[in-house]
């Protein structure tokens, strides 16, 4: 595959649940191996459906969709786009449907073909990577709502993906475990496209941002992140921040 | 909440491989089931008392778990020995209380009590992720398995729904009485429940499709069989065919 082409390109893309009017009116995205972008929009407006349609959950009625250079329609086609881009949900609860931490994230790498013993040194590696170890025979119902998030992620990043789709990753999480994902996802420096409503979030981890309106993907100047004053408790006592980058 | 009061305690039983459990537990049930001789009745449910025993498990929560049992078997009591023909054994009123019935609804006790320990100790004692994977190892089928599983992972999130949909229901003052109303908001929780269900097996499916799920279900659970399975399965056998003996022979 030419390093220029996209990792994903989508040209338009039209999309609508039944009854209901169209989410996405011949939307257009290229994504590239460089980039990380934030989606930003209102509620309702189609950005996990889009993230569905990228990993043919859910099939458009009409446009196409390019993958690594492959054009992708059918259910096998998405096996691999699956091994290759990997999507986070929402709800943690959703993603984790083994009883065992350790089950769960080797679920993904025994679904491609690895043995038992591969699956599950990828697992127990990507659980060290995350700063999880010891995880590993924990009951998954029993975690804690940013426990059961970096195990999610764990699971995505066992099948080693090459591209990230995350779900308003950062929803619900506490400042500590916010800031955990940051690392991780600095750490990582793979190429993603995330949803979120929490610019701070967007500002540490992606690089632009687009926006998604009226159905359509837009790429200009609306929505730009920039620093803002605020009123802060401790602002009169001298002490340093973070710089944004 | 739901709770699994029977956590793991390092007991002889618990450290055995659950495979040979299962299995023994299993034929244990028919053999006590198919039995009829008072004699080797007893001798099964001092069987199962000594595999509760060696279990440590906390007695008062299998006292609850047997009462549940026994409160319906209380039922066979009032009814059958005055409804089983047989030698009468004593008069109460205008019934007959006869000697079968007494002897079938005994039989009946004893027997259900019996089977009721004995799993209690042995597969009530194991966590279900690994009563999933050792009936997986048994050759029970992958789907059944799965389901198992399934059923026991998303049972507390459907319950926390649950509570979710009560406890907004009660903020907004909502009080359970005998009234249309109360039906209502009842039907609605219990619709409710089934339609966030369903959505969630939905999404469930579509993320493990994301992680290139093919319908396969892949155990990680290595079980070995030590020496002290051995043994244990060899004399819990042993009992076992004493009591099958005891049944058949004069």
């Amino acid at each position: 595959m030419n390093k220029n082409e996209p990792i994903i390109n989508l040209k338009d893309i039209c999309f609508s649940y039944p009854g209901q009017e169209p989410v996405h009116d011949k939307l257009n995205l290229k994504l590239y191996s460089k980039d990380k972008v934030g989606l930003l929009g209102p509620n309702g407006s189609g950005k996990t459906t889009l993230f569905h349609i990228i990993m043919g959950i859910l099939k458009p009625s009409a446009g196409q969709i390019e993958i690594f250079g492959k054009d992708v329609s059918k259910e096998k086609d998405f096996a691999v786009v699956r091994q290759k881009i990997g999507l986070l949900f929402q709800d943690a609860d959703d993603q984790l449907f083994s009883p065992t931490v350790l089950e769960d994230v080797a679920f993904g790498p025994l679904n491609i073909g690895k043995s038992n013993i591969e699956a599950q040194k990828i697992a127990m590696d990507t659980l060290d990577f995350l700063g999880l170890a010891g995880f590993e025979d924990r009951i998954t119902h029993k975690l804690s709502g940013g426990e059961k998030k970096l195990v999610s992620f764990a699971t995505v990043l066992a099948m080693q993906p090459e591209f990230l789709l995350l779900d308003e990753p950062a929803t619900a999480l506490d400042e500590k475990t916010k800031a955990r994902l940051i690392d991780i996802l600095h750490k990582l420096d793979l190429p993603c496209l995330v949803i979120s409503h929490d610019s701070e979030f967007l500002g540490k981890t992606t690089d632009s941002i687009y926006t998604m309106k009226n159905g359509k993907i837009i790429r200009d100047a609306d929505e730009q992140l920039h620093c803002h004053y605020h009123l802060h408790s401790h602002g009169a006592s001298p002490h340093k921040h973070q710089k944004l980058d | 909440m739901i709770s699994e009061p029977f956590t793991p305690k390092n007991s002889l039983i618990y450290r055995l491989d659950p495979r040979l459990k299962v299995i023994l537990a299993t034929i244990y049930s028919f053999v006590v089931a198919l039995s009829s001789k008072i004699e080797t009745l007893l001798g099964a449910i001092v069987f199962s008392l000594v595999l509760i025993a060696l279990s440590r498990l906390d007695v008062r929560e299998v006292f609850k778990r047997v009462a549940a049992v026994n409160g319906l078997i209380l039922f066979l009591w009032l009814v059958l020995p005055f409804t089983i023909e047989g030698a009468p054994l004593f008069h109460l009123g205008p019934f007959n209380v006869t000697r079968e019935g007494v002897l079938i609804s005994l039989q009946i006790t004893v027997k259900s009590n019996a089977i009721l320990l004995a799993f209690i100790a042995l597969i009530a004692s194991m966590p279900l992720t690994v009563l999933g994977h050792a009936l997986n190892r048994l050759f029970i089928p992958e789907k059944m398995v799965l389901l198992l599983l399934l059923t026991y992972r998303y049972l507390f999130v459907m319950e926390q729904e649950y509570q979710r949909l009560v406890r907004s229901a009660k903020i907004r003052g909502f009080r359970s009485g005998t009234n249309m109303h109360t039906y209502k908001t009842y039907a609605y929780l219990i619709g409710m429940l089934f339609v966030r269900a369903s959505a969630r097996a939905e999404r469930v499916h579509q993320a493990m499709l994301c992680r290139g799920f093919q319908g396969k279900f892949y155990s990680l659970y290595n079980f070995s069989i030590s020496r002290t399975d051995w043994i244990c399965s060899a004399v819990m056998l042993s009992v076992i065919i004493g009591l099958a003996l005891l049944e058949l022979l004069k």
